[in-house]
């Protein structure tokens, strides 16, 4: 082979890398890509109604924990103007509180979103940032939300 | 006054960097000796700068002194003295103070250690370092001064976040940010020799053990950091593909492929263009990864308190140098001209083949890393999403299957040109080993998991390609055994390190297919006196008691673990509440074992004495870090080759390579 041919051979390799790669990202994102709504998105604009796995964030409304049903907790999400109604099986994360911001994974099942998974963070002064978003748009953000600095 | 101390050291390391970053550039460009050697003074001084204002501002946390208002905001007088000192780097102010010293260290290394350095390129490598260090002493005197006074002072402080006060996390961001500064030495050296424009076997020679460090130092961070996660968060997982994960693992992926590309440019004298554009790189990596966890613009679990003017300034700072050094590199690059020959099938194809897929992996963290961004920026924040361990499980394994395969064919492969079917002869035992571990995982698994198969048998390969190859090399079975020993003690320390480490990242795939495919997972309500069997392994729970630690109340549950009626152990998770953030933790019990974790965590209590518990079995899960262990072993072992030690490179030999001309 000549030099030319052998940096041919080497262009070929990466590019049948590259591309098998981009095709393997792209099936993938068709089907794990997860999308975030707010209550608002679900209750005025029937989002998540297609059975499909979404994110859902908010804040925990406060007073709406029920933990009577054994290992299953209900709650329900709120961004002030609207709220939805959440079921969870398993521990929370340690920082699930009323009043604080959380995002949930799972599907809407007649109206209540099952969670499968809700994230915890670490720190009790962070807001996610989609829920900040999510409670701007609903035109509920107050200055006095948590602040991310002291 | 010890804080102001602290304070006026940190400017001052600002003023002499700034020194630094200019007198030795302009000498080395003018060939003015005496600003030349400036850059080595200026070095020892900034390093002791840092260490005076780090040494202030962890004197102030060990004797908490309240009206410093990082002290106030992240420690008690009652948290333990080792919390107190990891404390210093637990927070955004200190944690960046960390960063500057760590840098001054390395650069203070290379004046201390680089007397066989070409003068022109040290010159010009130190001037680099202290111009990134200029950016970050700015970054922390304008927008995170940690010695910042309260007045009125405080009576006592708001305590470190509970979670951070663990023995494991209180040494990973050290370790990481070694690793993060570490790529800075790469690419300071990448800058000097764009704009001196020569790149040699000696400069390989130079970067590779600064590279290698840095590696280490990053795989010891992130393996501790996972750790923290398994035990600590009490979710039984230990990698999420959580954006503030991937920004630690891509410099990670982008240093390996450094390190493997250095070895070619050193003993081949071609792909040099290729490997500064890799320096370059890691260290972009690892300013982007410290955007990405310091901003807060992406979703993480691990996300702390941003601050988004921070996030700007970083971002400023990320535009500059990576920009700048991309820029550079276009137009310095072409005389970059490699002499060497490349035949597809040798060593340094498979070196090649390795910088293809660590760089096709890394685009692809990137890509799954950044996507919710660009998708929010185009749709003007209409739609959010995000890309979660599904996306990443499923584009970065069948990425890795190559890689391993290749893994134990490359080292088989002499250099320059290479028989492929001879190298697969010798790893007729791996690929037997591989079948046989596929064979045993179809059978002991429930069939529900095809990645798992192949995980396994992908390890076993390369674990005993990695042994064949060793065998081969000292021709064990082939002269008389007494021979074969000597050559085995005669091995060079640098092909120990490679073995260990491609034994160890064998480990390591295994623990993670384990633990990724097979893990059995448990959620229950349990009165006292209930069992529960999971993975094999029945769990009595005998009931909860409280108690009270040093800054916290917990309960602790007491669970008695039998397998076919023989005891095995008493796990005792607990459940946290740190009193002065009325924080609540989990600590998970965990009993190790070869075979895989026993693993166990208490939730809510529902009244009547019954609780609910979540307890998994996670195979195999050990092996993940026995394996980075000996990964970094590997690299350790490596380092102390007499031919890579920093500064090991002869007077002749450099001589020799400095008087001949850039091709």
């Amino acid at each position: 082979m000549k030099r030319k041919h052998k940096r041919l051979s080497f262009v070929l390799v990466a590019f049948c890398l590259l591309g098998s790669a981009a095709a393997l990202m792209l099936t993938a994102f068709e089907e794990n890509i997860v999308f975030f709504f707010s209550p608002t998105d679900i209750v005025e604009q029937q989002k998540g109604a297609d059975d499909r796995r979404f994110r859902l964030g908010g804040l925990v409304e406060e007073g709406s924990v029920d933990r009577s049903g054994g290992e299953t907790i209900a709650f329900r999400v709120t961004d002030i103007s609207n709220f939805v109604p959440v079921q969870f099986t398993g521990i929370l994360p340690d920082l699930f509180r009323e009043g604080q911001g959380i995002v949930a994974e799972g599907r809407l099942v007649n109206g209540v979103f099952v969670a499968d998974e809700v994230l915890a963070k670490h720190d009790e002064t962070y807001m996610p940032p989609e829920v900040a978003d999510a409670l701007k748009k609903s035109g509920q953000w107050k200055a006095s939300e948590p602040k991310t600095e002291y | 006054m010890i804080a102001e101390i602290g304070h006026f050291a940190l400017v001052l390391a600002l003023m002499v960097a700034i020194v630094q970053g200019t007198l030795p550039m302009a000498g080395a460009a003018t060939g003015n000796q005496r600003w030349m050697a400036i850059g080595n003074h200026a070095a020892m001084a900034q390093f002791l700068l840092c260490a005076v204002s780090f040494g202030c501002l962890t004197y102030a946390f060990v004797v908490s002194d309240f009206s410093v208002m990082n002290v106030v905001q992240n420690s008690h007088s009652a948290k333990p003295m080792l919390y107190k000192v990891s404390g210093v780097w637990g927070n955004h102010e200190g944690s960046m103070l960390l960063w500057v010293l760590i840098m001054a260290i390395f650069g203070a290394a290379v004046a201390a250690f680089g007397h066989y350095l070409p003068p022109g390129l040290k010159a010009r490598a130190l001037s680099v370092q202290a111009l990134v260090a200029v950016g970050f002493y700015l970054f922390i005197l304008m927008t995170s001064n940690p010695f910042e006074r309260v007045f009125p002072p405080a009576a006592n402080g708001q305590d470190l976040n509970p979670l951070l006060q663990d023995p494991g996390l209180a040494f990973h961001p050290p370790f990481l940010y070694l690793g993060y500064v570490g790529f800075s030495m790469a690419f300071s050296f990448a800058i000097a020799a764009l704009i001196e424009g020569r790149v040699d076997a000696a400069w390989a020679r130079w970067v590779r053990p600064w590279t290698l460090a840095a590696w280490a130092f990053l795989t010891i961070g992130i393996a501790l950091g996972s750790w923290w996660a398994y035990y600590e968060l009490g979710w039984g997982g230990f990698w999420f593909w959580d954006p503030v994960e991937n920004a630690s693992f891509m410099p990670w992926l982008v240093g390996t492929a450094l390190l493997h590309s250095c070895i070619v440019v050193e003993k081949r004298d071609t792909m040099k263009a290729w490997t500064v554009f890799l320096a370059i790189l890691a260290f972009s990596f690892s300013l982007l990864g410290t955007f990405l966890v310091r901003s807060g613009v992406l979703t993480s679990v691990h996300a702390f308190a941003t601050d988004p003017e921070r996030g700007v300034f970083i971002l400023m700072l990320l535009i500059i140098v990576i920009g700048g050094s991309l820029a550079l590199y276009a137009w310095r690059a072409p005389q970059l001209k490699s002499t060497g020959v490349f035949q597809p099938i040798s060593r340094e194809g498979a070196l090649l083949l390795n910088n293809l897929l660590m760089g096709t992996a890394t685009a692809v963290v990137l890509l799954g890393t950044l996507y919710p961004l660009f998708i929010d920026a185009i749709s003007n924040g209409l739609d959010k999403i995000s890309v979660g361990p599904p996306f990443f499980n499923a584009v970065f394994i069948p990425l890795m299957v190559p890689m391993m395969v290749a893994m134990a064919i490359g080292p088989l492969l002499p250099w320059k040109r290479a028989d492929l079917g001879r190298a697969l002869r010798t790893l007729w035992l791996a690929g037997l080993m591989g079948i046989a571990c596929a064979l045993w995982a179809l059978w002991w698994q429930d069939g529900h998991s095809p990645w798992g198969i192949v995980g396994i048998a992908a390890a076993a390969w390369l674990a005993f390609g990695a042994m064949s190859e060793l065998a081969e090399r000292i021709k064990l079975f082939r002269v008389p055994f007494s021979d074969a020993m000597r050559r085995l003690i005669n091995q060079p320390r640098a092909s120990w390190g490679m073995t260990l480490a491609h034994f160890g990242l064998a480990l390591t795939i295994a623990g993670v297919t384990g633990a990724g495919a097979w893990r059995v997972e448990s959620v229950q309500t349990m009165a006292p006196g209930d069992t529960v069997t999971v993975g094999g392994y029945e769990y009595r729970f005998k009931g909860a008691q409280d108690f009270t630690g040093p800054n916290y109340l917990a309960t602790a549950a007491v669970f008695d673990v039998y397998k076919e009626g023989d005891f095995v152990v008493t796990l005792k998770p607990e459940k946290r509440v740190y009193t002065v953030r009325n924080f609540p933790t989990t600590e998970a019990g965990i009993h190790t074992l070869l075979s895989g974790d026993l693993y166990a965590t208490v939730g809510d209590a529902k009244g009547d004495g019954s609780y609910v518990t979540r307890i998994y079995f996670n195979p195999l899960v050990v092996w993940m870090w026995i394996g980075s262990g000996f990964m970094v072993l590997g690299a350790v072992i490596s380092l102390s080759d007499r031919r890579y030690r920093v500064g090991a490179p002869k007077r002749s030999r450099m001589t020799a390579a400095a008087a001949q001309p850039a091709e």
